[in-house]
């Protein structure tokens, strides 16, 4: 385990702030973590374990660290992943965290849920609600009619473009749902 | 008995008819009364008896023929009662040459038809009594050859089913059902046979079950092994509330019932028009599929909120994520498991259900003490790996698949888990320092024998676990005797609570301090030592001293040394150096020579110096005691003199021997020396 570096804490800012926009600053700085047996809240920051990267409370840190390198699994909650080549992506364990902070959400029609559950992205006809201001590339938290998150994408129209658009078209690119917990357990 | 038979008969008593009457009514008379002895189960006249009804009516017909008493109802039956006066005149007389050839032949024909029916109605009767007989109230076990005989044929699982049911009513009711010569081990091994053909166990299972329940009890068990437990889920209280999560699978079709008093988290499946695995609900972290079983160990551990907690087996995760529930995200988890291939599982669970408090690692759970230190952590969940001999219901595969190794195997295993488990909490903790340790088995080996080591070995005790319904764990099991406090465990029966099987026990740790200190070639080395060592059994380990040492009384009198190390570390390296002479002495071999043993122990008091510098204090290893002591008495001992420091209670044993010249012994004791110069002794 070890803290990101510069590079990689780039990465991963970038990432978030997609998604969550302004608050990142509530992920980050201004966090308070009940974790831990102390009585003070401490903050929340990231490590880097094989290739992951995790967002722990600094008194599990520090409790981690008698742990070796090989033996420890997972601490806190994982919020994505390096490839290979360097490059950072969200998973889907983030979700209650970006689902808590998000900026653009759409909500979808229980009908077209089960579609986006299998990894489909949506389409338009599928979309009860959508927020404004969404623009090209933003990334776009999916609920549920009753609020419940259903997982993460990129924005593929613009919320102006959307009404125009027919409704076969797709409104969302999928990255992340919480059906890869069935399906894709091992890949997590 | 003639009087009342002929009152009964409708025939008035003429003169000349009686003799006829009489001459018929006698043999009627007599096969009635014979008729009475049917019910006497007399087998052997049954033939002639049951001939006599037919013969009886007919023969009151001719009787009223002959008497001529008019009546309307036989008056029809001239003809039968002729024919039938006939055949029973001839047969009173015997064969006697007919007057009418032609009709005697179709009387003949008629008479052999009527024998031949009476015969068959005959055969019927008594097959039916024969069966009857068998039956009822007597059941005898089957003989060899019987036995051998099924062996060879496919097994006929009604009849075995049926024998099955009537040795169990047999041995429940046994003074009154039992047969002569048949003991009770007879019928019990008939029925453990009867099990594992009709139900497919293997040997040792049998007998294991057999050993814990009545016979009853025991068909009820198995019934329930045969059928599975009912489905049930626990709301994740991270993420929403029973009421809200049972409304909403409702919507989705499910049919389901809040668990029961005892838990406010759970619910259980009836039936579901959607897989219940696989509902947005389930993906979104709801809630989780789990056994009503798997509630009990987590809420007997009771956790609080901002304590740390270990959970040392703990995929796939159901337990662990409970945990985190009940402490609402606070404090810290450890959830460790062992094999790789089960922490995708537990990772996947624990992210699913939004627990944030947890660290994952992939140690072997003996080895956390080491890992995260002795006297560390406030609770500990020790859901150990077992036999699995509870949860039949969900895997069939045991029934065949466990022998006497196996349990052994396990046991051994959760002994040292328990043990491990135990160094890991602190005695001192302010709001913990409890251990929850459960088995979903049902073996006495595994249950109630690892809580009495663990009794025995360290400074626990157990306390009520808080969960009121559920079976006390045995006291006394065959041979076995444990410690009195071990009805505070708690046994879960499928057929009595309707959840797997299931063994849950809560230890308090009192105090941090180890009884013995352990260090042993193997197991049997160990547990001699722990009885030398162990106050209670001090007279018992100076006794062992005494048949090495013969005539040693003073050595006797003297206590053996009562330690207490501050960290088993010592040890380890102390106790290395003293298994070749403790072998020695337990093999009764001679002494090495008086120079030898000196240099050895110089040489072993360097090295002790030099790692115990740090710490300032002494620490005997039994060892050592014993090997100063077994070099003492060879030497023909006089006086021997222990010291104690009560202020730091550690105790020095100095030996003067009374024929040669000691050396100097220097010993830090924290704070205070002493030192002693033995000088030889005029």
């Amino acid at each position: 385990m070890r803290p990101l570096d510069e590079n990689e804490t780039v990465a991963v800012f970038n990432k978030l702030h997609k998604f969550v926009g302004n608050n990142l600053k509530n992920i980050v700085l201004e966090s308070q973590a009940h974790e831990g047996p102390e009585t003070n809240p401490g903050r929340y920051c990231f490590r880097m374990q094989k290739n992951r990267v995790y967002y722990v409370s600094e008194s599990l840190v520090k409790r981690a660290t008698n742990v070796k390198r090989d033996k420890l699994v997972s601490l806190g909650t994982q919020i994505g992943k390096f490839t290979k080549s360097g490059k950072f992506h969200l998973t889907v364990q983030c979700l209650n965290l970006l689902a808590a902070n998000a900026k653009h959400k759409v909500w979808l029609k229980p009908t077209s849920e089960t579609k986006f559950l299998y990894g489909h992205s949506l389409k338009k006809d599928g979309v009860g609600r959508i927020t404004e201001g969404i623009q090209v590339n933003n990334g776009v938290v999916v609920f549920s009619m009753s609020d419940v998150p259903l997982g993460f994408g990129d924005a593929a129209k613009s919320t102006v473009d959307y009404r125009k658009m027919d409704p076969n078209g797709i409104v969302v690119h999928h990255h992340a749902d919480i059906g890869e917990y069935l399906r894709m357990e091992d890949d997590l | 008995m003639a009087g009342p038979k002929l009152s009964k008969k409708k025939g008035g008593s003429a003169a000349n008819p009686p003799l006829k009457k009489k001459q018929k009514a006698l043999p009627t008379l007599e096969k009635e009364t014979k008729e009475e002895m049917i019910f006497n189960s007399d087998g052997s006249e049954e033939p002639v008896m049951l001939e006599n009804p037919d013969e009886e009516d007919q023969g009151m017909d001719s009787l009223s023929d002959m008497s001529s008493d008019g009546d309307d109802v036989y008056a029809n039956d001239i003809l039968q009662g002729s024919d039938d006066e006939e055949g029973s005149d001839e047969e009173e007389r015997g064969a006697q040459g007919d007057s009418d050839s032609d009709v005697s032949d179709f009387e003949k024909e008629a008479r052999q038809i009527d024998e031949e029916k009476a015969r068959e109605e005959v055969d019927a009767e008594a097959e039916l009594e024969l069966n009857i007989k068998n039956e009822a109230n007597e059941f005898s076990l089957p003989t060899e050859e019987e036995l051998e005989e099924e062996a060879q044929r496919p097994p006929d699982l009604s009849n075995l089913l049926r024998r099955i049911k009537e040795i169990v009513r047999v041995l429940s009711n046994f003074k009154s059902l039992r047969l002569e010569g048949a003991t009770r081990k007879d019928y019990v091994d008939q029925l453990k046979m009867d099990l594992i053909s009709y139900y497919g166990y293997n040997d040792f299972l049998i007998e294991a079950l057999v050993e814990l329940f009545p016979a009853v009890e025991l068909m009820e068990l198995i019934e329930a092994f045969e059928k599975p437990r009912p489905t049930c889920l626990r709301t994740n209280t991270l993420k929403t509330r029973r009421r809200d999560l049972a409304g909403v699978l409702l919507n989705r079709g499910v049919n389901l019932d809040p668990l029961s008093k005892w838990s406010k988290v759970g619910l259980v499946v009836y039936d579901s028009q959607v897989p219940i695995g696989a509902t947005p609900e389930y993906m979104a972290g709801h809630y989780m599929l789990q056994g009503a079983s798997s509630f009990l160990p987590v809420m007997a551990l009771a956790p609080q909120e901002k304590e740390k907690v270990v959970d040392m087996a703990a995929a796939p995760g159901g337990k662990t994520t409970y945990i985190a529930a009940l402490m609402k995200n606070t404090g810290m988890i450890y959830a460790n498991e062992m094999k790789e291939s089960r922490l995708k599982s537990l990772t996947a669970n624990i992210h699913r259900m939004g627990v944030t408090n947890t660290i994952v690692s992939n140690y072997d759970a003996r080895e956390l003490p080491k890992v995260l230190g002795s006297n560390s952590v406030d609770r500990i969940l020790l859901d150990a790996p077992c036999s699995g001999t509870g949860v039949i219901s969900k895997d069939e595969s045991v029934k065949t698949s466990k022998s006497a190794l196996d349990i052994q195997n396990c046991a051994h295993l959760q002994k040292q888990l328990i043990l491990a488990a135990i160094d890991l909490v602190d005695a001192n903790s302010k709001s913990g320092g409890y251990i929850v340790y459960s088995t979903c088995s049902i073996m006495v080996a595994e249950n109630e024998a690892v809580i009495d080591y663990a009794l025995k070995k360290r400074d626990v005790k157990l306390v009520p676990c808080g969960l009121d319904f559920g079976r006390p764990g045995f006291i006394r099991f065959r041979g076995h005797r444990f410690h009195t406090s071990l009805d505070k465990t708690r046994r879960f029966y499928p057929h009595v609570h309707n959840m797997d099987g299931f063994f849950v026990a809560k230890l308090k740790k009192m105090s941090n301090m180890k009884p013995t200190s352990q260090q042993s070639e193997d197991g049997e080395v160990e547990e001699e030592e722990s009885e030398l060592v162990e106050s209670n059994d001090q007279e018992e380990g100076v006794k062992e001293k005494k048949q090495f040492n013969k005539g040693s009384n003073e050595i006797a009198t003297e206590k053996v040394i009562k330690e207490k190390k501050q960290l088993n570390k010592g040890s380890s390296v102390s106790g290395a150096g003293k298994q070749p002479p403790l072998k020695e002495r337990r093999k009764k071999k001679e002494w090495p020579s008086r120079e030898e043993i000196a240099k050895n122990r110089e040489e072993k008091r360097q090295a002790l110096r030099e790692s115990k510098r740090k710490r300032k204090y002494l620490s005997f290893d039994i060892g050592d005691v014993d090997y100063l002591l077994c070099y003492c008495v060879g030497q023909s001992v006089h006086e021997a003199v222990i010291l104690t420091d009560s202020s730091s209670k550690k105790t020095m044993l100095c030996i003067e021997s009374a024929a040669k010249r000691m050396r100097l012994y220097k010993r830090r004791l924290s704070g205070c020396t002493r030192e002693y110069d033995a000088t030889s002794q005029g």
